[in-house]
């Protein structure tokens, strides 16, 4: 029991430190750039007060943007959970982007093409969406279905190219990422996606039978997508710990080299890894436009696909992980958009807290350092591989 | 005829028979399947430099026939330097050159191709880009991963806008440029050689920090305060006395600003040091074998430490040709990935300096090409043309044109007793 304890302890005090260290830096510049506070620097007592109102403040916004607002709850206590259910919609695709980097991390590839992976699947899923009528059900399905495969083609090239010719996935993901991002522009102005009467590029709405149903009603956007992205994480737990698939893909990430001498094939498990990583990115694309965009557009992947990194590596690529850092990201983007209307502090700060949180999470021995702590665990199996690895 | 055996003949030949196939090709299709109708004009004056040739008006056929020939001629040569052993690059350049101008003359059949320009602008663009290459360079060489030059790059172009818009001046913001440059070189160095973190997720990491800073400040400060915190000014062109006057070769390399004088002085140098210099071999055996520069008394880590910083500084110039150098304000996330492209032409140049440099241009050039040819009204989708860059990259890593190798060490931390 008491050795339960402690473990926990440990594991969480990595995370815990890093958080504690990157909010207070956060807080910091809040107040640093905030000419109310800066004004009053010529009194300590005064300046302490009104940058601890100024954080504070923010802080505050930030919860209630993303979390409750009891402002919002006016004729029942339900309806300050608004602000909640707009992290899940945001967390959604998070979740599964985050899963598709966190998995390629178990197999020792580093993915920074879920951004392009992303968007082959809400091209795919768009597609099937608005081209085809189909029953309800069959229509979800089929549209997720297009997405996934295309986004796992897209993906899967870059573990094939990696396989064959020995080219480093960081490069070719990079550069897969720029390519992808042209062409939905493209894509976009052909006549087969662009939708009738409109300039701008848009893609026409899917059909209703092709949209993912609401959860909550008509009020709320919270839709079924966060139960597919609950699943997928379930999946990649199954895949990776119950199954020969998975323990081949977790021997790879360990030691290659090893796990050649053991007879499993690396080019087939960096071929089919970054085809599932393609999958799961691609499915979160499907179900970022069937669930709240309902029509492709030009930023239709936001920055779902770099987000992605910073909550697997927050996660350490473990799949329960990388869905409570995918909601706490999803909650400080959606709080953020709080926190600049009420206060004015503008939303990318938030943006400057998360790579904090990922910075100190990566860097244990940092930590460590800093806290003159004898014993942190450190093992944060978060790496990727030179050029030539 | 010599048998042709080993790897490196073999993906020469590969590359030969690329290029001819591509020559061959575009004599048919440009000059006699699809022949432009109309003639194409080629203008080569720009400012006041002394006048040759004005323009140039050729009938699209005939141009794309001319310049199809000299590039068969052109491969012709490399398919007999091969044979022979000899070095290739030349006639294999010179014949992607006759297929390029094979190309912009069929397609601009019945307008106006304004030539020095198309070469000025892609040389401008590729300003940053040379910088940023050679910042990763000087990294990589001795063994550090610097995927963060787009942060260097942006933290530079912000600090260099707010500096000379704070003074007054714009020698003030191109001197404290390299020194915002080098603070995110101290991150990246930091972490990376005394915490050992990955530096393929540091990198990454940076950058997320640097953008998510600098949108902040924007909003925050240069937008509002827009007159104190963000009207810069910038540097005057200084056209270099008689040489800019050269048609052609004046506007292009000595008709600019002093940042892009500062790219010749930074890549020649990088170019000489790296193999003629002390620091340049210490630099290079701590990149390949770090354990065997140890052993003979090099300091690896701290020469890495240094050698990061120098990056930074380099990159720091580059970051202000963004501001300073040719526009003035700074603009949110104004870099645009160019950091990564950097990278790219890094790799693109095999880790040499030269190379790098080549590739840089070229990418700049493909970028210049695509806006030119939108301007004139062109039927090619602009965004497949923005691609090239990014298609040209992989196609460079995945070996198809020669194998690209990296620093042996590179991205390695060094512990001594080997305890990585």
């Amino acid at each position: 029991m008491k050795n339960t304890i402690s473990r926990i302890g440990q594991s969480i005090k990595l995370p815990g430190l890093s958080f504690l260290m990157a909010f207070t830096i956060t807080g910091i510049i809040i107040a640093v750039s905030d000419e109310k506070v800066m004004n009053k620097i010529g009194s300590p007592i005064e300046f302490l007060k009104s940058a601890g109102a100024s954080v504070g403040n923010a802080y505050l916004a930030l919860f209630q943007g993303s979390i409750y607002d009891n402002r919002l709850a006016k004729s029942n206590f339900f309806e300050g959970f608004y602000p909640f259910f707009e992290t899940l919609v945001t967390a959604t695709p998070l979740i599964l982007t985050g899963l598709s980097v966190a998995l390629a991390f178990k197999s020792g590839l580093f993915n920074i093409g879920a951004q392009g992976q992303f968007i082959f699947g809400a091209i795919g899923a768009s597609y099937v969406g608005f081209r085809f009528e189909l029953p309800v059900g069959i229509h979800i399905l089929a549209a997720a279905l297009a997405g996934i495969v295309l986004a796992a083609i897209w993906g899967g090239l870059v573990g094939f190219l990696k396989a064959k010719t020995g080219a480093h996935e960081v490069i070719l993901t990079i550069m897969l990422n720029y390519i992808a991002a042209f062409f939905i522009l493209w894509l976009l102005k052909t006549k087969t996606f662009l939708r009738p009467g409109r300039i701008d590029p848009i893609a026409p709405e899917v059909a209703d039978s092709a949209k993912l149903p609401l959860l909550a009603g008509e009020n709320f956007r919270i839709h079924a997508g966060i139960f597919i992205a609950l699943a997928a994480a379930l999946f990649v737990w199954w895949l990776l710990t119950k199954t020969t698939i998975g323990y081949k893909f977790r021997a790879v990430g360990a030691n290659s080299q090893a796990a050649r001498t053991a007879g499993i094939s690396v080019p087939f498990v960096i071929t089919s890894t970054m085809m599932i990583c393609g999958a799961l990115a691609g499915l979160g694309g499907a179900v970022h436009v069937l669930g709240s965009e309902h029509a492709l557009n030009t930023d239709v992947a936001g920055s779902f696909g770099f987000d992605a990194i910073t909550v697997a590596l927050l996660g350490r690529a473990q799949p329960l992980g990388t869905v409570f850092a995918a909601l706490l990201f999803g909650a400080l983007h959606t709080g953020g958009r709080m926190m600049q209307s009420n206060t004015g502090v503008p939303l990318d700060i938030v943006v400057v807290t998360q790579g904090l949180i990922v910075l100190f999470i990566a860097a244990p021995m940092f930590v460590r350092y800093i806290f003159r702590l004898k014993k942190l665990n450190a093992s944060t199996s978060l790496t990727s591989k030179g050029w030539n690895g | 005829m010599r048998k042709i055996r080993s790897n490196v003949e073999k993906r020469r030949l590969q590359g030969v028979v690329i290029i001819s196939t591509l020559a061959s090709l575009s004599f048919l299709y440009f000059g006699i399947l699809k022949p432009g109708k109309e003639a194409t004009t080629f203008g080569f004056v720009l400012n006041n430099e002394w006048v040759i040739i004005k323009e140039w008006v050729i009938s699209s056929q005939t141009g794309a026939r001319i310049f199809s020939i000299i590039s068969l001629l052109a491969s012709a040569i490399a398919i007999a330097a091969l044979k022979k052993g000899r070095s290739i690059s030349v006639p294999v350049a010179v014949a992607s050159f006759g297929i390029l101008m094979s190309f912009l003359t069929w397609i601009a059949s019945g307008k106006f191709i304004p030539f020095t320009g198309l070469l000025q602008g892609g040389l401008l663009l590729s300003i940053p880009l040379i910088f940023g290459a050679m910042s990763g360079l000087v990294c990589e060489r001795s063994g550090v991963i610097n995927i963060a030059i787009e942060g260097q790059l942006l933290a530079s172009a912000f600090v260099s806008a707010v500096v000379a818009s704070l003074t007054g001046l714009s020698w003030w913001g191109l001197l404290a440029a390299p020194f915002a440059g080098a603070a995110i070189s101290f991150l990246l160095a930091t972490f990376a050689i005394k915490f050992s973190v990955d530096q393929v997720i540091l990198g990454f990491v940076i950058n997320v920090l640097v953008i998510g800073l600098t949108d902040f400040l924007y909003k925050k400060l240069l937008i509002p305060f827009q007159n104190t915190w963000n009207s810069p000014p910038t540097f005057e062109v200084i056209p270099i006395p008689i040489l800019s006057k050269i048609p052609v070769v004046g506007p292009i390399l000595f008709t600019h600003t002093i940042v892009v004088y500062l790219m010749f002085v930074i890549v020649s140098g990088v170019t000489f040091t790296l193999y003629k210099t002390k620091w340049g071999l210490r630099t290079r055996a701590v990149g390949e074998h770090p354990t065997a520069a140890d052993t003979v008394g090099i300091d690896v880590n701290k020469l890495r430490f240094r050698n990061v910083m120098i990056a930074g500084f380099i990159a720091g110039v580059g970051g202000a040709f963004y501001t300073v150098g040719s526009v003035g304000a700074f603009g949110k996330e104004m870099t645009a990935g160019a950091g990564f492209i950097a990278l790219a032409a890094l790799i693109f140049g095999k880790w040499s300096p030269i190379g790098a440099l080549f590739a840089a241009l070229l990418f700049g050039f493909a970028t210049n090409l695509q806006s030119t040819l939108s301007i004139i009204g062109v039927a090619i989708p602009s965004e497949f043309m923005l691609m090239v860059p990014y298609i040209a990259t992989i196609i460079a890593v995945t070996g198809l044109v020669g194998r690209v190798r990296a620093p042996a060490a590179d991205g390695i931390p060094y512990r001594r007793g080997g305890a990585h």
